[in-house]
């Protein structure tokens, strides 16, 4: 995180794709500051303020009703802050972008039941999910070009999904539905993954494997990973950030945050 | 039902519309022209045009399935988009008449009764076909273009939208009832001569109108294979599905409902054209809301999102209605009614999906 070493052009070259305007100079994709919601009253963030950088892989815990569903609602553009400013990278200001301006800017969203088109096979639901011209006559034309399949098939192994490549995704297990969404975002090529939940109703083969999977995605994408599983967290973590009534708690690695008195009080303790 | 259609139809489903089309195209035009009306074969003018205007509906029952079926937009107006087509095509119609009717006049009957001396604005160069044919188009592509960019960028869904469009249709039919807006009124358009010049109710010209319509019904349904069978239909079915997740992978999903709601009125208002001269007569009746939900009926009892289904809905469907029709007049809304229950309760598919079933 040296400031201004990286000139703005070389931004990309943390992503195999670069997303056109992605200004990370610093080393920092995300910055939340002074983020506050509130509903009927309930203020759901307070005065939230977190930064994750480019490649990290970022775990958020924190009690039920601590925010976390909210703050991603708010970088996701789903719900708009009373106060305070989220940008991704140095110059994309979130507040003022729309749920598929932000989409298409970079930052692709796993939500807690996994929403795949259940109608469509495993092959269409990457293939919808691409990142293209979504404009209606470009995609009322488009071919998949071979390099487009190329893409397709490389993410279906790494979702372990290739045998399935022809199933209606309907037909899933709730696992292999969890990954194909998993797949679905990293077709769009984000810079940033919200992942809600990932892991939940997940059989511990599969939970094995998903952390295998976020693993190898760190580095190449940023990860956010909201996740209630103690021992899944514990798997993957580097760097954890923990939630209280709208804001940071505590921040640091696990076995730090394990031992923070603070923390072990509103949630690790009950 | 598949919604994700690389396989609509198979080798099967060609030989039915290669088999379906010569009998339109050949059996029929020889059966009606070249067979002596004494002989049983003869295909009388009864049923040219009964087939001709159940064409016509099968045309409007597949732009339903496209926006319904495929798109998830349950449009209660589609009956307006026809009826705006019927009518354009209805002005030139009107225009042909000359002075040939009652009052001798260039203005047609009508507005002669209401002591008009001119046309009023709307039939500025309906004289013109190409002026007539360019309004079939547009009237109902703009409508549908203005009133589904308003409802669909206020995210106005399911059976809000469904509730709309029928208060617009219903609106659009009391304004048609007033003689002040130019289009005759509660009568409408009727006592036609002529079309291009040439007498509207002669075999020749009906069989003409008939063999167009059947060349824009299998055309509908090649465009609409084209479509479904696109990365378009694939978004389109899964807007259907799961709207927000499609908006979240970076879809405007506003521009692809707009898309498919206008090119349905658009087809729409072209088999209203071809529906008029065939059956000779339009009136504001057309656009009475229960006409709407007639069309959706034809869908679901043909089976949504399969295209070939909204045919078979609005043959089967429009056949009992000329049968109910003529033997208990009366009791046709119920038989209607009770079809809609039936179909809904053990065939949820539709007769096609029935089919589908059995055949796996």
């Amino acid at each position: 995180m040296t400031a201004g070493a990286i000139p703005a052009k070389e931004g990309g070259s943390f992503s195999h794709v670069a997303t056109a305007g992605l200004d990370a100079t610093h080393g920092v994709v995300l910055y939340l500051e002074d983020i506050s919601v509130s509903f009927d009253g309930f203020r759901a963030l307070n005065k939230l303020s977190l930064s994750i950088d480019v490649g990290e892989l970022r775990c958020v815990i924190g009690p039920n009703g601590a925010g976390k569903t909210t703050m991603m609602d708010v970088v996701t553009g789903k719900t708009r802050p009373d106060e305070g400013s989220a940008f991704f990278g140095q110059t994309i200001d979130l507040t003022r972008m729309s749920e598929a301006e932000i989409a298409h800017a970079g930052i692709g969203r796993k939500f807690q039941k996994p929403t795949i088109f259940e109608q469509h096979s495993v092959f269409e639901n990457l293939e919808l999910s691409m990142k293209a011209d979504k404009r209606v006559r470009r995609t009322l034309f488009s071919v998949l070009s071979s390099s487009e399949k190329d893409s397709i098939a490389e993410t279906l192994r790494l979702i372990r999904l290739n045998d399935s490549a022809d199933r209606v995704a309907g037909l899933l297990s709730h696992g292999q539905k969890q990954w194909l969404e998993i797949g679905m975002l990293l077709m769009q090529e984000p810079r940033l993954l919200l992942l809600d939940e990932p892991v939940a109703g997940m059989s511990d083969e599969e939970t094995e494997r998903t952390g295998e999977l976020f693993v190898s995605l760190a580095g190449r994408h940023s990860l956010v990973v909201v996740e209630h599983d103690m021992a899944f967290i514990e798997k993957i973590a580097r760097k954890v950030t923990v939630l209280h009534e709208g804001s940071v708690l505590a921040e640091g690695p696990m076995a730090q945050v394990q031992n923070d008195p603070k923390v072990i009080e509103v949630y690790l303790g009950r | 039902m598949s919604a994700t259609s690389g396989r609509l139809y198979g080798r099967k489903g060609w030989v039915v519309l290669g088999v379906f089309a010569f009998i339109l195209f050949a059996i029929f035009p020889v059966l009606s022209l070249k067979i002596s009306p004494d002989s049983p074969l003869h295909l009388s003018q009864y049923w040219v045009t009964l087939i001709g205007k159940i064409m016509c509906y099968a045309i409007v029952a597949i732009a339903m399935d496209l926006a319904w079926g495929y798109g998830g937009i349950l449009s209660l107006g589609h009956g307006l988009f026809f009826a705006l087509g019927g009518y354009s095509m209805g002005m030139y119609l009107m225009r042909q008449i000359g002075r040939e009717g009652q009052y001798q006049s260039d203005l047609p009957d009508f507005m002669v009764f209401l002591d008009w001396k001119e046309f009023p604005w709307q039939w500025w160069n309906t004289d013109q076909f190409w002026w007539a044919a360019l309004l079939v188009v547009l009237v109902p592509g703009l409508l549908a273009l203005v009133f589904g960019f308003f409802a669909f960028r206020s995210r106005v869904k399911g059976v809000y939208f469904s509730i709309i469009t029928q208060a617009l249709t219903f609106a659009a039919m009391l304004l048609f009832f007033r003689n002040a807006t130019g289009f005759g009124g509660n009568n409408g358009f009727t006592d036609f001569k002529r079309i291009l010049g040439l007498p509207i109710t002669t075999p020749e010209t009906r069989m003409v109108l008939f063999v167009c319509t059947g060349f824009f019904l299998i055309g509908t349904l090649l465009l609409g294979r084209w479509i479904v069978t696109s990365k378009f239909g694939r978004v389109l079915a899964a807007i259907r599905d799961a709207e927000t997740r499609v908006a979240f992978c970076g879809y405007n999903t506003v521009h692809y409902k707009l898309a498919i709601f206008t090119l349905s009125a658009v087809i729409c208002g072209i088999a209203g054209a071809l529906y008029v001269p065939q059956v000779g007569i339009i009136n504001p009746s057309e656009m009475s809301p229960a006409n709407s939900i007639e069309i959706a009926i034809w869908v679901a009892v043909g089976g949504r999102g399969t295209l070939g289904g909204a045919i078979v809905g609005a043959g089967l469907v429009n056949y009992a209605k000329s049968f109910f029709t003529q033997v208990f007049p009366e009791y046709w809304l119920y038989a209607l009614g009770l079809i809609f229950i039936l179909v809904t309760l053990f065939l949820p598919q539709g007769v096609m999906g029935f089919f589908n079933r059995k055949n796996k």
